[in-house]
């Protein structure tokens, strides 16, 4: 019995050990595997897995660039970022989200949209983002909120950079304004050096300028966790700033000019001839472009869309209106040059004119008409029928092409986006816009600049500038320098070479610039009014038709609706002899232009010329 | 029945082999300690860095690892015949918890494992992971080895009932380390080869059954081990980023408390079920070996004394408790490496929490009575 047990034992012993054993060895094959596994991805896949470790704490964080401030002529600054102050919070900090509002709103006001607005942030974002609920604090509101923040935990007050333009709506147009980025903006941009930036240049200087504004976004690489917490910085790499831009713009000037207008309609564009450097560039009436920068409410933007008077329209580069009688001197040039008429030739004005073999008459504005007239006389004294009879004589042919030259029908090239090219008409253009030959008739009311004619405040102002400078024509230009960011340095900004218009006789254009300088000087000159002892002034005065008389109804101002009533321009250049400033001015449904125009003109000429302490 | 090679009373009152020192006094076995102590102290040193260097959380481990080695000692000082004499009741009352559980258990984590006892919550799957083992062992040393068509298919009826059960609650992790320990009980008691060819057919064949058994979330855990990248922030994140972080580790590793995949909070669980790739990450493959080494000395120990247990008890069970702390390690560094499903099996004695720590001490404490309850025999 004891010897089986024995037995038993011995066997069962044996065979335990060789399972024991084998087990063993299974235990030690399973580890080698496992061993294997590991070598395999921290030798064999170290170096891509070290990568991916890599990708996943190291994220770039973009730094935004400075973007460049914008000076007028006499470093007013007309763009500049000021830090404003925000409410913000931190959602992961704040217990009680409902009381902490509601307790906050009754130190600072919190509108419903402000709310709204905070709510629907906070769902996009994480808890622990800085959330702003109320921006543009006052200095009260600052104040207020410091002496109580011990009783708010997670709100803070953040100072944001905002784009800001203190001359607010006098450089409205000129300058535009910045935004934040929409989505078409971003398949546009170079996405990487926009990276940190939020806002981009809408329309105005801010668009056209983007490039030299923006400048170089820098790279900060930072530790982060799972959550996209910043842990540390692990390098960095600051911004490039936006270059600073000098403007050829006087601040003042438009002021001025904007306050000339009074609660008239219209725009105004002041350049020296010489540089082609834009002076003034007014759209009246204008807009507040603070409020586009961090986002117009609805309702404001709304009212600026339906307002009748269209503040948003830019009437210097997109208006296009007949210029009326301020082609006049153009169209004696064109007169002479082309050798139809000479300068002291006479016509007759009986107060109409008639094509031969048409009963049509096409009136002067004076019924009883001017009598026998010069070129002088007429450009003095704006005679009609003179300019009807010319313009039939030279033909549409030669006055579309000499007109051409002044820029008339051609966008100007100014350094802005957005300008209109206006209309120059001629018979190719009436065959291809319209289908139908060109009528004799519309060769006549071409002359005097109404008709298919039509031209920007812009185009006006720098033709009469090419005007001023006896043919040289400059490209308008708003920039003066670009100044590199930190550093004193300045460079003037791109500009086009100067051209010499084709016109030879140098009489004839002294001849037009003295007939133009009787407008203002002469006894009966149509802008007598504005006449000064201080320095000469060179204009012409025109009235552009918004609605037509009918034949042998009189044009009566006084019962015609406002919204019917005549544009009135001036376009002119001072000093006669040293040409330092060349401007147009239209007035919508002003009435004449010698007396609600001309005086405009006469106080941004003023303004520039005898309060301008450069 | 009684069998003439099954001597209980004989090992009953015996006294220890060399009764030298304290270790022996209180039944412990110097070699097996130590191996514990150093795996303990370095899973301690692994997981300070893993918790982020909480003074809780470690507080917590050494209170736990405490109360596990006191657990431990105590076992220890139990007779193994003793520990026979109640495998039947332990089983009995194991299977009835669990089936209490399934009735009246608590929803904790989506399953049900908690049975609350009024002072204190009590998973009996835990408990089961010990009774397995030595029920089928005593059921098995009845009578000879190895042992009948008849006793196999009994004790593949009482290996399957808890599995089963524990299954169902459901937690895959627990009832797979149960399947193994009654598995390698029979193992060891020596079933033949084409019988354990048979049974792996079968279990291959019953796969897709088990397909159809599983839950929602165990189906996916098979569907993200078969492709993590299919899956990137969901399911197969946390071995994407599991991989990372040995991978990145590489041969010397970034140091003690320098793992930017769990400091930077990348890895998942990475104190419990993850904590391996926290140490591959920051000690490299040579962190691995060393730990790695400990196990195995640990394992290769247990296999010693159960080889060199006295009675077909003994061996069988410690042979089975010993393979099983090898299951944790393999199961639960397989996941993580990516090398298998992800299934709820944490890092044995080195993953933060307390409940399979106690378990596994309560392991070894047999181990250790085993060992050192032998009565010297003729050779």
């Amino acid at each position: 019995m004891a010897e089986s047990r024995i037995k038993d034992y011995l066997r069962e012993s044996r065979l335990f050990t060789q399972r024991a054993v084998i087990a063993g060895l299974l235990v030690v094959l399973l580890l080698a595997s496992l061993i294997l596994r590991l070598a395999h991805l921290q030798i064999t896949g170290h170096e891509h897995f070290t990568t991916l470790s890599r990708e996943n704490r190291v994220k770039l964080v973009p730094l935004p660039p400075t973007r460049g401030l914008i000076y007028d002529r006499n470093g007013v600054i007309l763009a500049q970022n000021l830090p404003t102050h925000s409410l913000e919070i931190i959602p992961e900090q704040v217990e009680d989200m409902a009381t902490t509002l509601e307790r906050l709103g009754r130190i600072i006001d919190i509108s419903e949209d402000d709310l709204k607005r905070f709510h629907k942030r906070r769902k996009q974002r994480r808890r622990f983002d800085s959330i702003p609920i109320r921006v543009r604090l006052s200095d009260e509101e600052v104040a207020r909120f410091a002496v109580n923040q011990h009783l708010f935990p997670g709100a803070s007050i953040q100072a944001r950079i905002l784009r800001d333009y203190p001359q607010g709506e006098y450089t409205a147009h000129v300058l535009g304004y910045v935004g934040r980025i929409n989505e078409e903006e971003l398949r546009s941009i170079d996405a990487s050096n926009y990276a940190g930036t939020s806002h981009i240049g809408k329309i105005g200087v801010e668009k056209a300028y983007e490039d030299t504004l923006h400048g170089q976004v820098g790279i900060q690489q930072v530790e982060v966790n799972v959550l996209g917490r910043v842990i540390r910085v692990l390098e960095s790499q600051p911004p490039v700033p936006g270059r600073d831009l000098h403007l050829y713009l006087d601040a003042r000037l438009q002021e001025t000019a904007t306050k000339a207008f009074g609660d008239k309609n219209g725009a105004a564009v002041a350049i020296d001839p010489k540089t082609g450097g834009v002076l003034a560039l007014i759209s009246k009436p204008g807009y507040d472009p603070n409020l586009f920068v961090d986002g117009i409410s609805t309702a404001a933007y709304k009212e600026l869309q339906q307002s009748d008077d269209k503040p948003l329209f830019d009437r210097a580069l997109r208006g296009r209106y007949p210029p009326g009688s301020t082609l006049k001197p153009f169209v004696g040039l064109a007169g002479m040059e082309t050798k139809t008429i000479s300068y002291e030739q006479k016509k007759y004005c009986p107060g109409f004119y008639q094509l031969p073999g048409h009963e049509h008459k096409y009136r002067d504005w004076k019924k009883r008409g001017h009598g026998p007239v010069t070129m002088e006389k007429a450009i003095v004294q704006s005679c009609d029928v003179y300019f009807y009879d010319l313009a039939h004589d030279m033909g549409i042919d030669k006055m579309s092409n000499f007109l051409g030259l002044f820029g008339f029908g051609s966008k100007s090239g100014v350094d802005l986006t957005g300008e209109l090219g206006g209309l120059l008409p001629s018979r190719a253009w009436k065959r291809g816009a319209k289908g139908i030959a060109w009528y004799p008739g519309e060769t006549l009311i071409m002359g005097i600049g109404q008709g298919y004619f039509l031209a920007t405040p812009l185009q006006l102002a720098s033709a009469t500038a090419t005007m001023a400078a006896k043919g040289l024509k400059t490209i308008p230009r708003v920039v003066r320098d670009i100044q590199m960011p930190l550093t004193e340095e300045v460079e003037p900004a791109p500009q086009s070479a100067p051209i010499k218009l084709p016109v030879v006789a140098q009489d004839n254009w002294d001849n037009m610039l003295y007939s133009m300088l009787q407008v203002v000087e002469g006894l009966r000159g149509t802008a007598k009014r504005i006449r000064t002892d201080k320095y000469k002034i060179a204009g012409k005065t025109g009235t552009a038709q918004v609605f037509t008389v009918a034949q042998d109804e009189e044009y009566d101002e006084e019962t015609v609706a406002e919204k019917m009533r005549d544009h009135a321009l001036f376009i002119a250049f001072a000093p006669v002899d040293e040409p330092k400033i060349a401007v147009a001015v239209i007035v919508e449904h002003g009435g004449h232009g010698g007396s609600i125009a001309a005086p405009i003109a006469k106080r941004i000429m003023d303004h520039y010329l005898l309060e301008e302490s450069p | 029945m009684r069998i003439a090679s099954t001597p209980p009373r004989e090992f009953s009152e015996s006294t220890p082999a060399k009764p030298e020192g304290l270790l022996a006094g209180l039944h412990l076995d110097l070699q097996l300690l130590t191996g514990l102590i150093l795996l303990c102290g370095f899973g301690l040193m692994v997981l300070y860095s893993a918790s982020d260097q909480s003074m809780a959380k470690m507080q917590a481990q050494l209170i736990r690892l405490a109360i596990a080695f006191g657990v431990m000692v105590a076992v220890a000082q139990i007779h193994p015949a003793t520990l026979r004499r109640w495998s039947p009741w332990a089983f009995g009352a194991g299977v009835l918890m669990l089936v209490a559980v399934l009735v009246v258990g608590e929803i904790g984590k989506g399953a049900q494992r908690w049975l609350d006892l009024g002072l204190f919550r009590f998973q009996p799957s835990e408990m089961v992971k010990l009774a397995v083992p030595m029920m089928i062992a005593a059921f098995l040393s009845e009578t000879r080895l190895p042992p009948s068509w008849g006793r196999l298919a009994m004790a593949a009826v009482l290996i399957i009932i808890p599995v089963l059960l524990i299954f169902k609650q459901p937690d895959l992790g627990t009832s797979l380390l149960v399947a193994s320990a009654g598995i390698f009980v029979l193992f060891l008691a020596g079933i033949s080869w084409r019988l354990m060819a048979a049974l792996t057919a079968l279990a291959a064949a019953a796969a897709p059954a088990l397909w159809y058994l599983m839950r929602d979330y165990q189906r996916q855990r098979v569907l993200t081990f078969l492709n993590p990248e299919n899956d990137p922030l969901g399911a197969g994140y946390h071995i994407i980023q599991s991989k990372i972080a040995i991978g990145s580790g590489g041969l010397y590793g970034k140091g003690w408390l320098n793992g930017t995949q769990s400091h930077l909070e990348f890895l998942p669980e990475r104190s419990t079920d993850f904590i391996f790739a926290v140490l591959a990450e920051e000690f490299g493959l040579i962190g691995i070996l060393v730990l790695l080494a400990l196990y195995l000395f640990i394992i290769l120990r247990g296999l010693y004394i159960a080889a060199r247990a006295h009675d077909t008890y003994g061996r069988l069970l410690a042979g089975s408790l010993t393979l099983v702390v090898f299951v944790y390690l393999f199961v639960n560094t397989g996941m993580v490496s990516g090398l298998l499903p992800v299934v709820g099996v944490p890092l044995p004695l080195v993953s933060y929490g307390g409940t399979s720590l106690v378990t596994l001490m309560a392991g070894f404490g047999i181990l250790m009575s085993i060992h050192t309850h032998r009565k010297l025999l003729p050779t």
